[in-house]
């Protein structure tokens, strides 16, 4: 194959540069001028071809700059980067245009349009979004319909909790097994009673009124605190040698696997309360919670036994072979092992479970994007939704990101002992 | 020494035995105990269990329906509306969720620098932020957003988007079911096609292009029912009328409900991120040594492409996939948070406000999901034992 194309070569290294960097330039200023200033100068071409104008010139003028070991580290650099074919140019080209189009508007809508000040709908008017909005309904937002002169008992329990998580990296080596266990077992009961109320001269809350943010970190620390050790017995369960547990085993965590959330959160709301004897009432968050808890267990349990089947047979051998029973060997040998293997999994099945605690709109408790979906049903806040959607993603994106990126880390961390 | 014997080995079975009669005992204590409640509650309620309301006549009206419904038909039929609609709405999904995930997958893996980081974030953000807000977001804000029917998004005057939904034209065929047997027939001699490709591959060593043979067929044979079988395809394009002074509509077309572009968009792009990742992974996972070790016996870029690489990346890539689609089927029960009528919203939402019978409807949701997965699960095993590799 030999086309006579002009071939750029190394020898006229500035020449064809210089075209070419001349072609990509008049190529943009095309495209810019089309955008911003609705100018459009490669107009006197027919319509469909002066509309293709900039990648055609871009791509002339990227193929003309394509000079292998051209010497110049910066030519070098975005030939290997942006521009190692044509059809990798145009790729780049049509990704630098489409950003071009699209992100200053919506960065108009986000910032430089937006409104921030003010106290109701009325007050946004310049075009963009209306941060008044989540400004106002920010309390909503992160307590629910938690009565406002109670809400700093949420604050106090999630203050302290930050403390406790915060001084067990100073507790001595000593009681950091108490302590912790006072974390788990202890802590969540007390952040309970405080939030709920009920005793020592604190207004009880029903569950009904909490909400928000705060219900979301509620709702998935209970769950993954309590689902992780029936997840672990699960899973040692379906590894035993005891065929009748082995099998409930199986069957359990299948069933679970098997329907989505949403049809367990109906069961947990309509189906349960039949299930128990005549006028008992069980709340309506501790149905929801057992509910998710044992979804996940299920799941839970699967990432566990992942962990058990990638370890050694020889760990068992060797444990056995010092006289351990089967408590001693898996609570001390296999497990501390295995779970260290799993950790990416936990952290996934546990961002799994974040992003489904919305869910829970299903029995009536309205977390952070409940509460959105009210707040912008609200007669003086319509037209909304954009606003509400928006902030609720970006708090669940921050805090899921910031998880993943966490589990990552640790996974890195770990990893270097093998 | 027979006595210590006896006892060490009445000890051991014990030892086994105990765990499992007491996990017998309380899983059956347990189903009792649960039992003899809902019989009570059941009792004190004056219902019976049973399914018989299925037969019943269901006086409720569903949205959108593949089939023919209205409220005169039993609880039954509006089961199978449901289940349809959940299969439409999956279908869709997995169909876009895969081309979306492939295409992201192979991006992220671009020397270009742009597409690659393009892709990343792509999966970064929308991975990472609750598909229920992700559906919210697109129902209840972006679609919303669409202009009234007076003024819809036209689109060369064939369909037309507004806030009511999109309208498509509908087809109209002749001999309907002609031209679907050929299109089974095609698949059909595809397969055998392969197969005779296959054989002449391992025997011989000849190289035959299915691919351009298989395509051929695919359309050469439904082709021919136009010409010969008297097979005929028009369109009606959905024209706006006036129903009075204010209210305008679009008839003769098809509806394409926003609930279900909404529910389509928001489970194909969510699924889509995970479906990336592994495509991403199985193309990793294929050792630099097998493309180097193919070209060094003299194939052809393509040929490494379709014979060494796709089949070890892709020995990897479809279990966690298939698991995905899995995900992807169970996550479209979401619907009923936005008034799509799925089984979820039909069956579990309206029929069991209506007749009340929450164990029994529940029961036979769960179930359908359960039998989907379970089924799906068993495929997956089989195929899994299929593609290991077989170590010589």
């Amino acid at each position: 194959m030999n086309i006579n194309l002009i071939k750029p070569n190394k020898e006229n290294l500035t020449n064809y540069v210089s075209i070419g960097g001349f072609l990509v330039l008049l190529g943009f200023i095309d495209f810019l001028a089309n955008t911003f200033f609705n100018l459009n100068v490669t107009g006197f071409l027919p319509e469909r071809l002066s509309y293709f104008m900039p990648i055609i010139f871009g791509t002339i003028g990227l193929y003309l700059i394509r000079i292998e070991f051209s010497g110049n580290r910066l030519l070098d650099k975005i030939n290997t980067n942006f521009n190692s074919s044509n059809f990798n140019a145009i790729l780049s080209l049509l990704v630098i245009f489409v950003l071009i189009k699209f992100v200053p508007p919506l960065l108009n809508w986000f910032i430089f349009d937006a409104d921030f000040i003010g106290t109701k709908k009325e007050d946004c008017t310049s075009g963009g979004a209306c941060w008044v909005f989540v400004k106002v309904w920010l309390n909503r937002f992160v307590y629910g319909m938690y009565p406002d002169a109670e809400q700093w008992r949420i604050n106090a329990a999630f203050l302290i909790l930050f403390f406790l998580v915060g001084a067990s990296f100073f507790v001595p080596v000593k009681f950091k097994k108490y302590f912790l266990g006072f974390l788990l077992f202890i802590y969540p009961i007390i952040g309970l009673k405080l939030i709920g109320g009920g005793d020592f001269g604190l207004k009880y809350v029903e569950t009904g009124a909490w909400g928000g943010l705060s219900l979301t970190f509620i709702v998935s620390a209970f769950a993954l605190i309590l689902c992780f050790p029936i997840g672990m017995f699960l899973a040692l369960g379906r590894r035993s040698n005891l065929p009748a547990i082995k099998y409930s085993s199986i069957g359990f965590i299948e069933l679970w696997r098997g329907v989505p959330l949403i049809t367990v959160l109906f069961m947990s709301a309509v189906m349960f309360p039949m299930f128990l004897p005549d006028g008992t009432y069980v709340d309506k968050l501790i149905r929801v919670l057992i509910a998710i808890t044992l979804f996940e267990a299920a799941y839970m349990a699967e990432v566990i036994r992942g962990g058990l089947q990638a370890l050694p047979k020889g760990q068992y051998d060797a444990a056995k072979s010092l006289g351990m029973g089967y408590w001693r060997m898996h609570f001390l040998i296999i497990l501390p092992q295995a779970l260290k293997l799993v950790i990416p999994g936990i952290a996934n099945t546990f961002l799994a479970l974040v992003k489904d605690t919305p869910l829970i709109f299903v029995v009536g408790l309205l977390e952070l994007a409940g509460m959105v979906n009210l707040a912008k049903t609200n007669p003086k806040w319509l037209g909304m939704a954009m606003e509400g959607y928006v902030f609720a993603g970006l708090v669940f994106w921050v805090i899921c990101y910031a998880m993943s990126r966490y589990s990552q880390n640790l996974e890195t961390k770990l990893s270097t002992e093998r | 020494m027979n006595l210590k014997n006896f006892k060490i080995n009445l000890s051991n079975k014990n030892k086994g035995l105990i765990p499992q009669v007491l996990t017998v005992l309380f899983i059956i204590l347990a189903v009792v105990y649960f039992t003899i409640n809902a019989q009570n509650n059941m009792g004190n309620r004056g219902i019976s269990f049973g399914f018989g309301f299925l037969s019943q006549e269901s006086s409720f009206d569903i949205a959108f329906s593949l089939i023919d419904y209205d409220g005169s038909y039993s609880y039954a039929r509006a089961f199978l509306v449901g289940l349809l609609n959940t299969i439409l709405v999956s279908a869709i999904g997995i169909f876009f969720a895969t081309i979306l995930g492939v295409t992201v997958g192979i991006s992220r893996l671009s020397q270009n620098y742009l597409i690659s980081k393009t892709a990343e974030w792509y999966v970064e953000i929308f991975r990472n932020i609750p598909l229920i807000l992700q559906i919210f977001f697109w129902y209840f804000a972006a679609l919303r957003a669409l202009p009234l029917t007076v003024d819809s998004i036209n689109f060369y005057d064939i369909s037309f988007l507004n806030v009511k939904g999109w309208y498509v034209p509908r087809f109209i065929w002749t001999n309907f079911s002609l031209f679907f047997y050929s299109i089974i027939a095609a698949i059909i001699s595809i397969f055998f096609v392969s197969k005779y490709a296959k054989k002449q591959r391992d025997e011989f060593g000849k190289q035959i292009p299915t691919l351009y043979i298989s395509l051929g067929i695919l359309i050469g044979l439904p082709f021919l029912t136009f010409l010969l079988g008297g097979v005929t395809l028009s369109f009606k394009i959905p024209e706006l009328t006036q129903l009075s002074k204010t209210i305008y509509v679009y008839q003769g077309g098809v509806t394409i409900i926003p609930e279900l572009i909404s529910l389509a968009l928001a489970l194909s792009m969510y699924t889509a991120t995970f479906i990336a990742e592994n495509v991403r992974a199985g193309i990793l996972g294929v050792n630099k040594g097998q493309k180097e070790a193919a070209a060094s016996i003299g194939l052809t870029k393509s040929q490494i492409l379709k014979l060494v690489v796709m089949p070890q990346a892709l020995r990897i890539i479809i279990p966690p996939t298939t698991n995905q689609y899995l995900n992807l089927t169970k996550n479209s029960s979401l619907a009923a948070a936005i008034a799509y009528p799925d089984i979820v919203l039909v069956f579990a939402g309206t029929a069991l406000m209506q007749t009340g019978r929450a164990i029994e409807i529940i029961s036979i949701t769960m179930l359908t999901y359960l039998s989907l997965s379970l089924s799906i699960s068993i495929f997956m095993n089989w195929y899994n034992k299929k593609m290991a590799i077989k170590e010589k």
